[in-house]
């Protein structure tokens, strides 16, 4: 089954340059290696900081942008992985190892949907 | 015959009801359509066996009418979302793998406890589909609206269903903390029935507890829940006067004690201590035994306390070892530990072990403060009664 991650709250990551960075990078890039392995990776990537986000709703057939994100709340999405798990079980795991849960993320897990006759972009 | 035929359907259903029901949430991974199907299977058996005869395995009869039930609303349903003449076969197992599956009542358990349900619904469903009790019951034993509460159990059957929670005994690295998450539901359930006097429910406990540990006789935790909540259960005669009023350890008839209770108690005790390592449920099942001895050994229960504190500290089990300082050191000591709890405010029993250590060093007051603090926050009418009759005795004397 696939899962979606959705990793919250994690918009003030160290820059480049930032003594940290290496350190969250060698974590982040061990964490994709080891969904490799495991045979579960689909999916993932950072986002750009939500100051970069414009929504679009469409009223009577016209796009109506806004600058910014869709909620204002202080909890935003930062990024996401998409793993293919066995189960709920393995998602959970892997979620708890997330290095972005380590530096105060919080993720949430959401089973992607099937539904019949819907092309699927994943398998 | 009839009414032969139809004691032999409510027997199969009372005594295999959860196994059947484990068994057909297994084969066709929905909880919804495994009850639906047992139900109709039930009734169905209700129609047809005093008619012909009561099969030679109304076991495996049930499972199998409920088992081809179920593929056939499967079917219905396919149909009407492909509308193809002939959908493909819904996957689930044939009916050989059905009957010959082992006890699954295990898996059904760990999955109503799954973590990833919260905590009511865990303990509804763990009612609900183990136990047996209608939404009703639940409703009325948790003091919630029915609708409210067969909503609850919808929600949780469907998102086992959606979310991929696997029905199965967890892995080996997963085991201990699911455990430790299933024993704690059948003693919340306990403690419920604890709390609002009711038999029933805590003999329902029992059971439960008592199915886990025959299901897993090597975890020494299940045998000291069963063996913690035994002793516990074995004093509830003494604990209440026959007018509901609270009746303190010390002042309880110990000839009301369930003597039966405390062996069988004491029993599992020991199998569980064999073991060698004790977890929290062992630890706590040490400490009720120590309770129902005469007299009572303060100084080990402290002890015990203490050791709980380091493997699972809670402000509650500090409160409790806060109080059995008191009983082993002196009030004085007692009430510096109480005083240094956080996070306990709102909980009367923390108020009124202050009150009745204050009371003990005659700090008349302070004691009044704090028993008046917990009688505002005490819910049921008992503790109500027991707190304003201390708080009239200390004013008359």
């Amino acid at each position: 089954m696939h899962y979606m991650f959705l990793i919250y709250n994690c918009e003030d990551r160290p820059a480049h340059g930032d003594p940290r960075f290496e350190e969250i990078l060698k974590r982040v890039n061990a964490f994709a290696d080891e969904c490799r392995n495991r045979g579960v990776f689909v999916a993932g990537d950072p986002l750009k900081p939500v100051s970069t986000a414009t929504t679009v709703r469409v009223k009577e057939g016209k796009a109506v942008l806004t600058d910014g994100p869709f909620a204002e709340t202080h909890e935003h999405l930062g990024g996401y992985y998409l793993l293919n798990c066995r189960d709920l079980d393995e998602a959970l795991e892997l979620a708890e190892m997330v290095p972005q849960a380590q530096f105060g993320a919080t993720i949430e897990v959401r089973p992607v949907d099937h539904i019949p006759g819907l092309n699927h972009g994943v398998a | 015959m009839s009414d032969l035929a139809s004691a032999a359907v409510e027997r199969v259903y009372r005594e295999h009801r959860t196994r059947m029901l484990a068994a057909l949430v297994r084969a066709l991974g929905d909880f919804e359509l495994a009850e639906d199907a047992l139900q109709e299977a039930c009734s169905q058996a209700l129609r047809k066996w005093p008619r012909s005869q009561v099969p030679a395995d109304p076991f495996a009869w049930l499972l199998t009418v409920a088992r081809n039930h179920a593929l056939d609303r499967l079917r219905h349903a396919q149909m009407a979302r492909t509308k193809l003449p002939q959908p493909p076969e819904p996957a689930t197992m044939t009916e050989k793998q059905l009957i010959g599956l082992g006890d699954e009542r295990l898996s059904l358990i760990f999955t109503c406890c799954h973590p990833a349900l919260n905590e009511e619904a865990r303990l509804a469903l763990t009612l609900q589909a183990v136990a047996g009790f209608t939404a009703a019951q639940i409703a009325r034993t948790f003091l919630v609206a029915e609708p409210a509460l067969a909503q609850r159990l919808v929600r949780a059957k469907r998102k086992i269903r959606d979310a991929g929670i696997t029905f199965e005994v967890p892995a080996d690295h997963l085991l201990p903390e699911r455990l430790q998450g299933v024993l704690t539901v059948i003693y919340l359930i306990f403690t419920r029935g604890y709390t609002t006097a009711d038999a029933d429910l805590r003999q329902e406990a029992l059971r439960l507890g008592k199915l886990v540990a025959a299901l897993m006789p090597d975890e020494p935790e299940a045998h000291g829940l069963v063996a913690l909540m035994l002793l516990h259960d074995s004093r509830s005669a003494a604990r209440m006067t026959p007018e509901g009023d609270v009746v303190l350890l010390e002042d309880q008839d110990r000839t009301l004690w369930d003597v039966e209770e405390i062996a069988e108690g004491m029993t599992l005790l020991d199998r569980a201590l064999r073991f060698g390592t004790a977890g929290p449920y062992v630890l706590h099942a040490v400490i009720a035994a120590l309770h129902v001895q005469d007299p009572v050994d303060w100084t080990r229960i402290t002890a015990l306390y203490s050791e709980l504190l380091s493997v699972a500290p809670t402000p509650v089990i500090e409160l409790n070892h806060a109080v059995a300082v008191a009983m082993a050191d002196g009030p004085d000591a007692g009430l510096k530990l109480i005083d240094g709890i956080t996070g306990l405010d709102d909980y009367h029993l923390l108020h009124s072990s202050r009150a009745d250590l204050l009371r003990r060093l005659d700090r008349r007051d302070e004691a009044a403060a704090a028993y008046q603090r917990a009688h505002e926050l005490a819910v049921s009418p008992a503790d109500r009664r027991f707190l304003a009759g201390r708080l009239r005795s200390l004013e008359d004397s």
